[in-house]
Parts: structure tokens; C-alpha cells; sequence
């Protein structure tokens, strides 16, 4: 098995809220990022893959292929987007980092040809990022 | 859904490697210029990795305020511009980063009840790095 990372960029605004919590309950919670003009973050996402190498190739997933999906399936929806208002996801969900990996993940699985995803990574600041490895 | 998160941290402390259990050159020869009586520092990055369900409710692990709070009081504070062999910790035990590693871990997993602790990684420099995960096979 190989292991196979890709890595790209996006940059995007969000704010924390839930309908359920009282405003006071909000502010308590999320503090600064509760904020309903929003704010931005510039994220990296590390996308792993994993398979056996094909022999005729050497490749474990083709990189234009892996590359491609990340860019239709996620850069094109979360890139220079207010994550809260444009990604449908996150009509209902809070944007955190957490849920911004497992949409992610739900956006890519299924859409990469024989390699098999492995994790999610994305970071929101060099300080801080989320990994999800599916629903195991 | 089940999510890793992962916090790091800086801080800066000053530490000598030696060993009273070995001879002073049996240290030399070991530690080499780790063993200068007078010392030598590091900006050390502290990861903290800790996983859980992702709560519905706020879309997260764990809080980073509560992390980030213990952390600074438990870890940080202890730490950050001191020299670690006049720590009580490393009075007796020898404060590589690989001891440094199991000591944070073990202070994470005995007071900090918000998530489970994964693991917690240590960068000495960047060419250096150490991880401990309480004996645990360490997920990449």
C-alpha cells in the first residue's frame, strides 16, 4: 500500500452560529467567531489517497485525475466563498473545521477512481487543522 | 462522525542532557555538545492531537478555548522560558524531548477530560520531531 498526498488552497469567509442557541448562548460559545458579518481564513486541505501501485503506470491514482476532483468538487465550491451563505452544506451545519473535513470527504469519496481515500486534512491556520478518516 | 483536531503550540526553554547514571565522558560521548554544563535552548512546537464525535450542536471536537486554557495553565506555564532540568520532573530524568513528549502527554491525559487524547508532538527543531501517543501505534 502507498500512500499518496495532494495539497491545495482555498480562501474563504464563515461565521459560527446556531439557530438553536440563544444570542447570549452564541456569543458565550463561539466568542469572536460568532460574528454574523463573517470572517476569513486561508485553508490548506491535504487530501490522502491509497492503493497498491499499478505496475504499468507506477501511479497509485493518477494526480491530473485527484487534482481535477478536488478542484470541481471542492476549490470550485468553497474558494473565495462566505461559507455559511454559498456551500449547501453549511445551510444547516456550523463551517468549523471539522465539518468543513467531513464535507470535504463526503464530496470527494465516491469521485476518485481506484485509490481509496484515507484522510482529510484541513488546516485553518498553520496552528490549528482537523483530520477526518471517514465514518470508521 | 468521529474528527481528529490538532492545536500547536510554542514555547522556548532551555535544557542540558546529562545522565548521573553515566561517567562524565560516557555523557560526552553520548550527548556530545547536548552536554554542555551551561545549557542550551530550543523554540519548541507542541502538537496536541485530540479526537472525538464532532457535537451537533457546535460542530466541534472539543472547545479550543477550553484546550487552549489548559494547555497555557498546565503545560505552557510550566514550560515556556524556563530551564527544564530545574523542573522536579527532570530533577532526576534526563529532559530529551522524548521524555519532554511522554511528561506533556501524561499531564494532557491526567487533567484534560473534554476529548481523547491522541497523541502529542514535539518539534525540537525542524529537522527534529518526536511523537507519543501512550504507547499507542500512532495514526498518519
Amino acid at each position: 500500500m502507498v500512500y499518496l498526498t495532494r495539497k491545495a488552497e482555498f480562501a474563504a469567509s464563515h461565521f459560527y452560529h446556531n439557530p438553536d442557541f440563544t444570542p447570549e448562548e452564541n456569543l458565550r460559545t463561539f466568542g469572536k467567531c460568532n460574528n454574523p458579518n463573517g470572517h476569513g481564513h486561508n485553508y490548506t486541505l491535504e487530501v490522502t489517497v491509497k492503493g497498491e501501485v499499478e505496475p504499468r503506470s507506477g501511479f497509485v491514482v493518477d494526480l491530473k485525475q485527484l487534482k481535477e476532483v478536488m478542484n470541481n468538487e471542492v476549490l470550485d465550491a468553497m474558494d473565495h466563498r462566505f461559507l455559511n451563505k454559498e456551500v449547501p452544506e453549511f445551510a444547516r451545519k456550523i463551517p468549523t473545521t471539522e465539518n468543513i473535513a467531513i464535507a470535504v470527504w463526503q464530496r470527494l469519496a465516491g469521485k476518485l477512481e481506484k485509490a481509496r481515500l484515507h484522510r482529510v486534512r484541513v488546516y485553518e491556520t498553520p496552528d490549528l487543522f482537523v483530520d477526518f478518516y471517514g465514518e470508521d | 462522525m468521529k474528527a481528529h483536531l490538532t492545536r500547536r503550540y510554542m514555547f522556548s526553554a532551555s535544557h542540558r542532557l546529562h545522565s548521573d547514571a553515566m561517567s562524565v565522558e560516557e555523557n560526552l560521548a553520548i550527548y556530545g555538545k547536548c552536554n554542555n554544563p551551561h545549557g542550551h535552548g530550543h523554540n519548541y512546537a507542541l502538537e496536541v492531537t485530540v479526537s472525538g464525535p464532532v457535537d451537533e450542536r457546535t460542530g466541534m471536537v472539543c472547545n479550543l478555548v477550553d484546550l487552549d486554557g489548559f494547555v497555557r495553565r498546565e503545560v505552557l506555564a510550566r514550560y515556556d522560558l524556563q530551564n527544564l532540568n530545574m523542573t522536579p520532573e527532570f530533577s532526576k530524568t534526563v529532559p530529551t524531548t522524548e521524555n519532554l513528549c511522554v511528561e506533556i502527554f501524561q499531564i494532557l491525559q491526567q487533567g484534560f477530560r473534554l476529548a481523547h487524547l491522541e497523541r502529542v508532538r514535539i518539534g525540537e527543531t525542524m529537522l527534529n520531531s518526536f511523537e507519543y501517543a501512550g504507547g499507542a501505534e500512532i495514526r498518519k
